[in-house]
C-alpha cells in the first residue's frame, strides 16, 4: 500500500526532503538480509509505500508540496532532484509569492480556503497514481502561520474528502524560547484543530531534538539540517518495511492502519512520541558495538522515566501504580515521575532481532489499568541494518510524555490571552474569542485526560 | 518573492529617501556583481527597457535601465528638481513624481487638508500605477516628518488613502521627529496632529528624533578623528559618509539620513536576501505588535562607529548586541533597559549564527524587563548578506514603553503652545479644519500615553500567572 506525504511550509518542506531522503537511502542498502530475494522484497515495499517510478526511471516522491512562498519549495526539489537518485513530481507543488507571516489564521481562514481546490486537485492526483492507498502522512511545525494554519486546513479537508484513510500529522512544535513571538497561540489553535480530524499526531519538540544533537551527536553548530536529519531518522525507522509479528513473512500491508491500531484505541488520546536508541554521531558508530539486553534495558527506562535520550536517563524511577492525587491540578507535571503509558509499539531493527527479549515492555504496571498489556504493547521487527545502524530500536508512544510541554504551551497561551495581547491579529481574519477559547477548552481536556491516564 | 513601494513625502521624506536609493543601488551593485536583473533587484526596483519601453524586465535577464519602485510627493519643488538634475535622476521618472510650487508652510492643516483634497486622485493614480508593476506587493514604506506640513499634513493624508485603496498592503511609516529645538515654531501643533494619524491607520511606526541622529553622527566624528591608532574612516562607509554611493556632494543632513537610510536596509534586507533564518515583512507587526494602537517601535542600529566605519580594531561580536540596548544607540532619546518591553525583534545581517543569537538572548535577557505575558518576546532574522564593506550588523526594534517620555514630551511642548492659542488662526483658517482636530489629536495621544502608562507600571510586579480553565473530570 502506498502513502501519500502532504509536506507543508518552511519546516514541513524541509523535513520531509530528509525523510525521503533517509528512506532512499536505507532501501538501497540491504545490509542484514540474506537473499537477493530478500534485498528486493524490502526496497520493493519500500518503494511501493513511498515511491512512484516514473518512465525515467528515477523515483518520484509520493508528496505534495505547500508553502505560500516559493523560496523554501524550489529549494526543496532542486536539493532533491541533485541527488540523482530520487526527485519530487515537477508539478507535484503549490506555492505563492507571500508567506503567512507566523498568523494562524492567515492560513486557516484566507491561504487555506483560498487555495482548497489547487492542493485537493494534487493530493488527488498522488492518490490515483497509487494502486491502493494506505492514507495520509502529512508534515508540519505548529508555530508558523503556512503550516499550522494552512496545515490544520489541508487536513480537515483530506478528512472530508477521504473519510476513510488514516490520517497521520506529524508536528513539529516550537524551541520553548522562540523565533516566532505568538507560537505558543499558533500552537494551540493547530493542536486542538488536528485533535479534530486526525487520526494521531506524532510530536517531535524541537527543544528535544537539538538536545540529541549537541549531546549524542556532539554536533558544534546545529544547523536545522541537523535537526532534521535526526526527526527523518527516526520517522524513517518506523515508517519502512517491518514485519508485524513474529510469524509474519510478509510486510506489513497497511503501515498506517497498523500503526493506529497498535497505539490508537481511544479518540481522546492520540498524542504520539517517538524515542529511539542508538543515536550518535557517525565516527563514534564505527567503534561501537550493541547488544539487545543493553539497548532496551536503556530505551525502557527512558520511557518509564520519560526521558528523550540516552544520556540524563533518571534510574530511580520505577514502574508504578501511584498515580497523582486528583484535585492537585494546575501543574500536573510536578507530581509525575513515573510516564504511565496507554499503549507502546517498539519497532527493532537489525542483527538478531528474533532474539531480543522484550518482555521488560510488556509489564501490566507500565500501562493504564484499564487496557491489558497484551493489547496495550505490539513489536515490529524486521532484520535488515537500519540506516548504518547493526542494531536499532524506536519506540512509538501514547503516553503522559508529552504532558509536560503541552502544558507549558497551553499555559503561557493563556496567560498572554488573559490580556488578549496579539488576539486583534487573529479576529482581522476571523478567528474571534470563542474560537481561542474553544482551542483552549479542548486542550485542556486532553491534558486532563492523559494527567488521570 | 514580493515588492514594497516607498512613498516619500515633503522635503525630509524625499532626502531620506533619496539616500535610501543611493545605498539601496550601491547594496545591489556589491552583491550583485553580474548586473543580473534578480528577485532581490525587484523588491524594490524595475529594470525597463529603454529602447522598447517594455514594463517590467524579466527576472534573470540583463540589467538595462532600473527604476525605484516610489512615489515621490512634495508641495515645492526644490528637493525634488534637484533630485532630478542630481545622480540619481535616473532611477525616477517624472510620472512617479507629485510636486506643487507653494509649499504647506509649516502648516499640518495645509498640507492634510488642502493639498490632500486637491491631489487625491493624482496621487492614488500614481500609487495604482506603482502597484500594477508589482506582481506581488507586500508593503508600503511612508518616509516623512512629524514636524513641518507636507510631511506631516499630507504624508498621513497619503496614509489614509493607502490604507482605503490597498488595505491589504502593510504600512510601515518612518517619522522623523522635531528636537525640542527645531526651527519649525508648530511643529509641536503639526506632530500630534500627525501622531493620531498614525496611531490610526499606520501598522508599525519607526520613530526617529533628529536630535539622536546629530549625537550619533558627532559620536562617530569623535571617533574618527580622536587620533587612535587606525581609526580612519573607510572608504566604502555607509554611515555618515555618502561617499562611495553615486552622489559625491554631502548637504548638511546627509549624515543623518544616511543613518535612516540604513535602518530600512537593515529592515527590509531578510525580505531581499537569502538567510537561513528568513523575517519576512509581514511578520514584523504580527510579531512586534501586541494591541493595535501600540505599534511604536523604537530602533536601534549596531555597530554604528565601532565595527561601521571606523576601522578601529573590531569589537567581540558580542558587543554588537549589547550595544544595541543601550541608550545611545536608540534612534530616538530613550532607554529600554529601564523601561518594559512588550516584544522584541533582532535583525542580524552578515556572518552571524543562531547560536550567537541563542547565546545573546541568553545573556542579556537578566538585563531587560519584559510584560509578564511575553517572557520569551522575541523575534529573530538572520539574513546572509552584510552591509557593504562590513562583516555584520544588527537591527533591533523594540516595542518598549521608553516611547513614552517622547510621547509626554510632544504633549507638554504642544500643550504651552495650545494653551496661548499662539499660531492657531493659521490652522483653523484652512477649510475643513476645526478646533475638534485639536481637541481629538490630543486625546488620542493623551489615551496613547495612558496605555503605555498602565503596561510599565507593572514592571517588576511579578504577575500571577492567570488561573487555568477548569475541566470536569
Ligand atoms: N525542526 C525544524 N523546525 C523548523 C524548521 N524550519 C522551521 N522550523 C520551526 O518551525 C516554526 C516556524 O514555522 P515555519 O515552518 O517556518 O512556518 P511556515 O512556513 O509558515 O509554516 C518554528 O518553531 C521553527 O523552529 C526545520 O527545518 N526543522
Ligand atoms: N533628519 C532629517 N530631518 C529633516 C530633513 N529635512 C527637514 N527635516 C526636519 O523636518 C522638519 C521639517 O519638515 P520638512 O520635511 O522640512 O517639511 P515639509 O517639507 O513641509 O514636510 C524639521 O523638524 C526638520 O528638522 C532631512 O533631510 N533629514
Amino acid at each position: 500500500m502506498s502513502v501519500v506525504t502532504v509536506q507543508l511550509g518552511q519546516c514541513g518542506n524541509q523535513i520531509g526532503q530528509e525523510l525521503f531522503k533517509a528512506i532512499g537511502d536505507d532501501s538501497s542498502s540491504g545490509q542484514g538480509l540474506c537473499s537477493e530475494g530478500q534485498k528486493q522484497a524490502y526496497a520493493a515495499c519500500s518503494q511501493e509505500r513511498f515511491f512512484f517510478l516514473e518512465q525515467s526511471g528515477v523515483p518520484s516522491a509520493r508528496a505534495v508540496l505547500i508553502d505560500m512562498e516559493p523560496k523554501v519549495i524550489s529549494q526543496t526539489m532542486a536539493t532533491a532532484a541533485k541527488s540523482g537518485r530520487w526527485k519530487y513530481g515537477d508539478q507535484s507543488y503549490f506555492c505563492q509569492k507571500q508567506g503567512s507571516g507566523n498568523n494562524w489564521a492567515n492560513g486557516f481562514c484566507a491561504h487555506g480556503p483560498r487555495h482548497e481546490e489547487a492542493v485537493l486537485d494534487l493530493v488527488r492526483r498522488e492518490a490515483e497514481r497509487c494502486e491502493r492507498l494506505a492514507g495520509f502522512f502529512t508534515m508540519m511545525s505548529v508555530a508558523g502561520g503556512t503550516g499550522s494554519g494552512m496545515g490544520t486546513y489541508i487536513t480537515q479537508c483530506l478528512r472530508d474528502t477521504y473519510p476513510h484513510s488514516f490520517l497521520l500529522n506529524q508536528v513539529t512544535w516550537p524551541y520553548s524560547t522562540g523565533e516566532v513571538i505568538v507560537q505558543n497561540y499558533n500552537s494551540v489553535l493547530t493542536l486542538s484543530h488536528l485533535y479534530q480530524s486526525s487520526d494521531a499526531i506524532l510530536v517531535h519538540e524541537n527543544d528535544t531534538v537539538h538536545k540529541i544533537c549537541s549531546q549524542l551527536m556532539n554536533i558544534k553548530h546545529i544547523s536545522f539540517q541537523d535537526v532534521n536529519k535526526v526527526i527523518a531518522h527516526q520517522l524513517g525507522s518506523v515508517l519502512q518495511p517491518a514485519y508485524t509479528s513474529a510469524v509474519d513473512t510478509q510486510y506489513s500491508r497497511n503501515p498506517l492502519g497498523d500503526l493506529m491500531s497498535s497505539l490508537v484505541c481511544h479518540p481522546e488520546y492520540k498524542l504520539l512520541s517517538l524515542r529511539n536508541i542508538p543515536q550518535m554521531s557517525d565516527s563514534s558508530l564505527e567503534y561501537s558495538v550493541f547488544a539487545w539486553p543493553g539497548l532496551l534495558k536503556h530505551l525502557r527506562q527512558m520511557l518509564i522515566a520519560n526521558a528523550k535520550m540516552e544520556e540524563g536517563i533518571d534510574w530511580q524511577v520505577r514502574a508504578s501504580q501511584s498515580r497523582p492525587s486528583t484535585g492537585q491540578k494546575g501543574n500536573p507535571s510536578k507530581h509525575l515521575r513515573f510516564n504511565t503509558s496507554l499503549a507502546n509499539l517498539l519497532i527493532l531493527r537489525g542483527r538478531d532481532v528474533y532474539s531480543a527479549d522484550t518482555g521488560g515492555f510488556a509489564e501490566p504496571l507500565l500501562y493504564s489499568s484499564w487496557l491489558p498489556a497484551e493489547v496495550a504493547f505490539n513489536t515490529w521487527r524486521s532484520p535488515k541494518h537500519f540506516n548504518r545502524y547493526e542494531k536499532s530500536a524506536t519506540l512509538v508512544s501514547n503516553s503522559q510524555s508529552l504532558l509536560k510541554p503541552l502544558d507549558s504551551i497551553v499555559g503561557k497561551a493563556w496567560n498572554m490571552f488573559a490580556s488578549r495581547a496579539y488576539v486583534h491579529q487573529y479576529t482581522k481574519f476571523g478567528i474571534s474569542e470563542e474560537d481561542f477559547l474553544d482551542s483552549f477548552t479542548t486542550l485542556e481536556q486532553v491534558i486532563s485526560s492523559y494527567t488521570h491516564l | 518573492m514580493t515588492q514594497s513601494i516607498v512613498v516619500q513625502v515633503g522635503q525630509c521624506g524625499n532626502q531620506v529617501g533619496c539616500r535610501f536609493w543611493d545605498l539601496a543601488l550601491r547594496e545591489h551593485a556589491h552583491v550583485n556583481k553580474k548586473g543580473i536583473y534578480d528577485e532581490a533587484l525587484s523588491s524594490f526596483f524595475r529594470n525597463v527597457d529603454t529602447r522598447t519601453s517594455a514594463g517590467e524586465g524579466i527576472r534573470g535577464g540583463k540589467i538595462s535601465s532600473l527604476k525605484a519602485r516610489a512615489v515621490l510627493i512634495d508641495m515645492e519643488e526644490g528637493v525634488v528638481n534637484e533630485i532630478l538634475q542630481g545622480p540619481l535622476r535616473e532611477v525616477f521618472d517624472s510620472k512617479q513624481l507629485i510636486t506643487d510650487v507653494s509649499g504647506s508652510g509649516n502648516n499640518w492643516a495645509v498640507g492634510h487638508k488642502v493639498y490632500g483634497c486637491t491631489y487625491r486622485e493624482q496621487i492614488v493614480e500614481n500609487l495604482r500605477k506603482a502597484a500594477e508593476h508589482c506582481d506581488c506587493l507586500q508593503c508600503f514604506f511612508v518616509i516623512h516628518s512629524m514636524g513641518g506640513g507636507t510631511g506631516s499634513g499630507l504624508g498621513t493624508f497619503v496614509l489614509n488613502l493607502l490604507e482605503d485603496e490597498f488595505p491589504e498592503v502593510y504600512r510601515i511609516v518612518t517619522s522623523v521627529y522635531p528636537s525640542a529645538e527645531d526651527d519649525v515654531i508648530t511643529s509641536p501643533y503639526n506632530s500630534v496632529l500627525a501622531m493620531r494619524e498614525l496611531t490610526e491607520h499606520a501598522d508599525c511606526v519607526l520613530p526617529i528624533e533628529n536630535q539622536s541622529l546629530v549625537d550619533i553622527v558627532n559620536k562617530i566624528k569623535q571617533m574618527a578623528y580622536s587620533g587612535k591608532p587606525g581609526a580612519v574612516i573607510k572608504q566604502d562607509s555607509t554611515i555618515i559618509s555618502g561617499r562611495g554611493g553615486v552622489s559625491s556632494l554631502e548637504k548638511p543632513f546627509d549624515a543623518m539620513n544616511n543613518i535612516v537610510a540604513n535602518l530600512l536596509l537593515n529592515l527590509t534586507s531578510s525580505a531581499r536576501f537569502e538567510g537561513s533564518l528568513n523575517m519576512d515583512l509581514n511578520e514584523i507587526a504580527m510579531n512586534l505588535v501586541p494591541f493595535p494602537r501600540l505599534h511604536y517601535l523604537v530602533p536601534s542600529l549596531t555597530p554604528l562607529y565601532t565595527l561601521a566605519d571606523v576601522n578601529i580594531p573590531s569589537r567581540r561580536l558580542d558587543q554588537m548586541f549589547t550595544d544595541a540596548f543601550s541608550r545611545d544607540h536608540q534612534l530616538i532619546h530613550a532607554d529600554p533597559k529601564h523601561s518594559l518591553y512588550l516584544a522584541c525583534a533582532l535583525m542580524v545581517r552578515g556572518n552571524v549564527q543562531v547560536s550567537d543569537l541563542r547565546r545573546n538572548i541568553e545573556r542579556l535577557k537578566p538585563s531587560l524587563q519584559f510584560v509578564s505575558w511575553n517572557q520569551e518576546g522575541w523575534k529573530t532574522g538572520l539574513c546572509s548578506v552584510p552591509p557593504v564593506g562590513h562583516s555584520h550588523s544588527l537591527l533591533a526594534l523594540a516595542n518598549n514603553t521608553c516611547i513614552k517620555p517622547t510621547l509626554v514630551e510632544l504633549k507638554d511642548r504642544f500643550m504651552r503652545l495650545y494653551r496661548k492659542k499662539a499660531h492657531l488662526h493659521h490652522y483653523l483658517n484652512v477649510d475643513g479644519m476645526e478646533q475638534a482636530c485639536f481637541t481629538e489629536a490630543v486625546s488620542s495621544l493623551t489615551s496613547l500615553i495612558g496605555e503605555y502608562e498602565q503596561l510599565d507600571a507593572t514592571k517588576g510586579l511579578l504577575a500571577a500567572e492567570a488561573p487555568r480553565l477548569n475541566i470536569a473530570v
